[in-house]
């Protein structure tokens, strides 16, 4: 999981070393975004943007499309929180709720039948991947807002994660010697 | 000789700007227009190398449509005014255009405001500004009998009061002014304010 900018947020599902010519990518547009207009780039234009380029490695060149899945997480004054999803094709679409990568479909599915409007970070996290769960194997992002209205991205360590367990019911499996 | 002023009230934002076309010794035309409505909700008063102001001024209007068209949403008045900015900071050090401007633009959130951009990439968000050799007139004017939250009648008065003050001390003053205003409700011709019209012989 990555920090594009102080607004947005990703994660990322397949290829690592295309991920990271992407991010570092999309890390400068919204860079050269705020530089041009002293602004934070609204999320959408930002994903537009990177999936135009992967969509150009599908038509021209005969250069292979980037192997990676991305999930990004933002906040804008236009649209407020946005989580949109986007694949080697080059397609995206905003979602309340998303899954990429492995058992992806899985994930969607319980999603869809657990997703209600006003459900918590933690709660969805924690139902979608509860079978071997220990705290090192899972990492867990918020983007957010401050009572200030700042956009803060908050990654959760290791020991808030295990003190979530029992606020949500997860059994944990028997503590592992790392 | 180019005179362009402007001032925020309450809620909305004026901007005022002479309108002769001159070369030279020779005034082509007395009614051109140097406010162009930028969208539905900004203005940019522009005064400087007639060629220059109308092609970086349409530069930036279509530019201003163009975001419009691609994302759905409307730049702010900031936005526009850094972007402004910014394309006369990447000329300047190559082929600058001499044009100064003044933006004026009514957001929700922020209101209504002024930014003050001169040729050579100066940026300032104002409560009133001006450009020219009126400018010394019309901003002397304008700290003596400002106030925040002026009413637009208010505002006019005072945009009435530096017209008078440039027309009676500036030796070569335009006769002719177009006054524009921008609120919540869009962007707008107010007025104009003529001593000279284009004097054209009867047909017999």
């Amino acid at each position: 999981m990555h920090k594009i900018d102080d607004h947005v947020a990703c994660a990322v599902a397949g290829i690592m070393s295309d991920a990271n010519i992407f991010i570092n990518t999309a890390r400068v547009q919204a860079q050269r975004y705020t530089f041009m207009y002293q602004e934070p780039m609204p999320v959408e234009q930002l994903v537009q943007f990177l999936c135009d380029t992967k969509q150009w490695y599908t038509q021209f060149g005969g250069l292979r499309p980037f192997g990676v899945s991305f999930l990004f997480a933002g906040w804008d004054k236009n649209y407020g929180f946005q989580l949109y999803m986007s694949d080697p094709s080059g397609n995206y679409g905003g979602w309340k709720a998303a899954a990429v990568g492995a058992n992806n479909q899985a994930g969607q599915s319980i999603l869809r039948q657990d997703y209600k409007d006003d459900v918590t970070s933690d709660e969805l996290a924690l139902k979608v991947d509860s079978t071997s769960l220990t705290s090192k194997k899972l990492e867990l992002a918020e983007v957010f807002l401050t009572p200030l209205g700042n956009v803060k991205y908050h990654v959760h360590s290791h020991d808030s994660l295990t003190k979530l367990w029992p606020k949500h019911g997860v059994t944990q499996p028997a503590a592992e010697t790392s | 000789m180019e005179c362009v002023f402007g001032l925020v009230g309450n809620g909305f934002a004026i901007v005022a700007a002479d309108t002769s076309a001159v070369h030279s010794i020779l005034v082509h035309k007395n009614n051109e227009d140097k406010i162009m409505v930028l969208d539905s909700h900004k203005l940019i008063a522009a005064s400087g190398e007639p060629g220059d102001r109308v092609q970086f001024t349409e530069y930036v209007q279509k530019n201003v449509s163009l975001y419009q068209f691609r994302n759905g949403i409307p730049l702010t008045t900031a936005a526009a005014a850094n972007f402004t900015r910014g394309e006369l900071a990447t000329a300047l050090r190559k082929n600058p255009y001499s044009v100064n401007i003044l933006m004026a633009g009514y957001d929700k959130e922020a209101g209504a405001s002024l930014y003050y951009i001169d040729y050579i990439a100066t940026l300032h968000k104002v409560d009133k500004g001006a450009f020219g050799y009126g400018s010394y007139f019309s901003l002397s004017t304008m700290d003596r009998h400002y106030r925040s939250d002026m009413s637009v009648e208010e505002a006019i008065e005072l945009v009435d009061k530096c017209i008078l003050e440039i027309r009676s001390r500036l030796v070569i003053a335009p006769p002719n002014f177009v006054i524009k205003i921008v609120d919540k409700d869009g962007a707008r011709e107010h007025a104009w304010r003529q001593s000279v019209q284009d004097v054209t012989t009867a047909s017999v």
